[in-house]
């Protein structure tokens, strides 16, 4: 029989289950109290779970998170919006430039900008990249925590590739802050749309390799096979969404339902997996990563001519070679910089497919400077809530699969 | 572009038909359906969308809540967006309630998102969901006083003479 733990309400941790599963009860077998976390090696990031161990086997599980909370949302509400990139840029830090387009996005919208054709095109490039970036870390730190170190490396190289593009594009690799209202900060360069092709050329082949070392490894394929299974209705009522949804077989996908940034004109497939255990959730990130690829090689080849910005000077940081000259570059780039947009007043909400789920940005202006009120709807946070659900059952070494496999990002759970 | 099988007019029609007067401020801001509605209708509102063959607006995409000080017994507000993945049309809700008296009836017994978002609503503004099962802060630590979204805590030490807000385009 388990004592009902003392727990400290410092932390924020939830009461463990007074009532727990009768044959507990019954045979009055002691219970281990686990903590995994919050700052564990195979939790990928500070959030804490108390686990009630019967064995190895899970009896209950209770996260707890808001270890890194840096509230955002607070400190978004006395920003001006070019101030906020860097807060998007560290929610989700394995995509950071999905995360900045999905606010840029936003702001166009409430502000009424419309983007040119080719900074669309830019966009996609680099959400894709992102996208790619991101699923390719979740699906190797996976084999990392079932033992296979290998694959990690493999793919780590190509994610240093595409950190490097971005290095080409911006200036830097992980929390990049390209977007800016109207387009992006700078063109692709030679040198970036070169080493895009030669990544291109050469990716096929790692990601094949890394394939053939994991979907047909039985070792493998047996840790993650009906591990953690979520049925479709239970992942819809949990709000799942992103490969985490698709896995359990529904094809929601924002850039197909509502498209933003030139999403329609390139042709790809959701992939969607059956049963929604842990294998589907590896296989459907695999599937879109060749997917993502895919859009990347449409949008260099067929990326357009013209400007990479919206034709909006107050709002688009003007040359600072102009600002020496012009009055008007000047003027609008002191606006800029100091902040001094009104927004119109309005509320908007705008989401974007983010890389483990649909990314919300929901703004309400009230025609000042700052956002009255911006919501993050962050997708991480809603997975992992259901976590003790579907770990319930399992082994200890079944729930860190788990864990890994949902892709929580703690910089975007806890935002 | 995916088809969008329903229009907003349809979903209005729809909700207005059941709930007539207890919708009000309908909205389309940026073309995304707002309707505001009272503390007494909002679960039978959202139980009707979930259950609703027509509608299906089955996905509670998020929810948040919202402090408005100068709206006097409105001061707070939760407001909720749910998504008919069917027909891929979205709708977006609000209830206002006076801040001495901000209890909300939970929307947990609809959807298990709403557990966590509820959670963090009451960290944040204070707002208390009846019949949650278990309403305790969720990012913030558990012995904090106060809420800390609420627009009468600033972000930065209104004591400080050095830094005027004008001066910085704030």
């Amino acid at each position: 029989m388990i004592t009902e733990e003392k727990v400290n309400t410092n932390t924020g941790v939830e009461k463990i289950p007074d009532s727990l599963p009768a044959q507990y009860n019954e045979n009055e077998r002691e219970l281990t109290t686990l903590n995994l976390g919050p700052t564990h090696p195979a939790t990928h990031g500070i959030f804490q779970n108390i686990l009630q161990m019967d064995g190895e086997r899970i009896v209950s599980g209770v996260p707890t998170i808001g270890y890194i909370h840096r509230a955002f949302e607070k400190i978004a509400e006395r920003r001006p919006f070019y101030q906020i990139t860097p807060l998007t840029d560290r929610m989700n830090y394995c995509s950071s430039p999905i995360n900045n387009m999905g606010w840029w996005m936003t702001v166009e919208k409430l502000l009424g900008v419309k983007t040119p054709k080719r900074a669309d095109y830019i966009r996609v490039i680099v959400m894709e990249l992102a996208r790619i970036a991101d699923h390719l870390i979740c699906n190797s730190i996976l084999g990392v925590d079932s033992g296979a170190f290998t694959g990690f490396l493999y793919v780590f190289q190509e994610r240093e590739k595409i950190y490097e593009i971005y290095e080409e594009i911006s200036g830097a690799r992980l929390t990049t802050n390209m977007g800016r209202i109207g387009g992006m900060e700078r063109d692709l360069s030679p040198v970036a749309i070169h080493k895009l092709r030669e990544w291109i050329a050469g990716f096929p082949k790692v990601m094949k390799e890394f394939e053939a070392m994991f979907t047909r490894n039985r070792i493998f394929v047996d840790r993650i096979k009906n591990v953690g299974p979520i049925t479709a209705e239970r992942a819809l009522n949990y709000g799942f969404t992103g490969p985490n949804l698709r896995a359990a077989g529904v094809d929601y996908d924002v850039r197909v339902m509502n498209p933003y940034s030139s999403y329609q004109d390139f042709d790809f497939e959701i992939p969607v997996g059956t049963t929604g255990d842990t294998y589907d959730r590896f296989m459907v990130r695999n599937e879109e990563i060749w997917q993502s690829f895919r859009i990347v090689q449409q949008a260099l080849e067929n990326l357009p001519e013209g400007p990479y910005h919206a034709d909006a000077p107050e709002y688009f940081l003007p040359p600072k070679q102009a600002v020496y000259k012009n009055m008007e570059a000047l003027i609008y780039h002191f606006k800029i910089i100091m902040g001094e947009i009104e927004a119109p007043v309005g509320e908007v909400y705008h989401s974007v497919e983010g890389g483990n789920g649909e990314l919300g940005f929901y703004l309400i202006s009230d025609g000042g400077r700052t956002p009255y009120r911006l919501h993050f709807r962050r997708p991480c946070f809603i997975y992992y809530q259901a976590y003790p659900e579907m770990v319930v059952g399992t082994q200890l070494s079944d729930a860190i699969l788990i864990l890994s496999s949902m892709n929580v990002i703690a910089g975007e759970l806890d935002a | 572009m995916a088809e969008q099988g329903l229009t907003n007019q349809q979903v209005l029609e729809n909700i207005t038909a059941k709930f007539g007067e207890a919708i009000f401020n309908v909205e389309e801001p940026y073309g995304l359906l707002t309707v505001t509605t009272t503390r007494d209708q909002i679960i039978p509102l959202l139980t009707h969308l979930y259950n609703d063959a027509e509608l299906k607006m089955n996905f509670l995409t998020t929810m948040c809540g919202i402090h408005y000080p100068d709206n006097k017994e409105q001061e707070l507000g939760v407001i909720y967006h749910v998504h008919s993945l069917v027909h891929n049309v979205r709708l977006r809700i609000k209830i206002f309630f006076p801040i001495d008296n901000p209890v909300v009836p939970t929307a947990t017994n609809l959807y298990a998102a709403a557990n966590w978002m509820e959670r963090e609503a009451f960290d944040f503004y204070g707002i208390q969901f009846e019949g949650h099962p278990n309403l305790i802060r969720i990012l913030n630590v558990e012995d904090m006083t106060y809420h800390p979204m609420r627009k009468h805590y600033p972000l930065e030490d209104g004591t400080r003479e050095d830094k005027v807000d004008t001066l910085f385009g704030r």
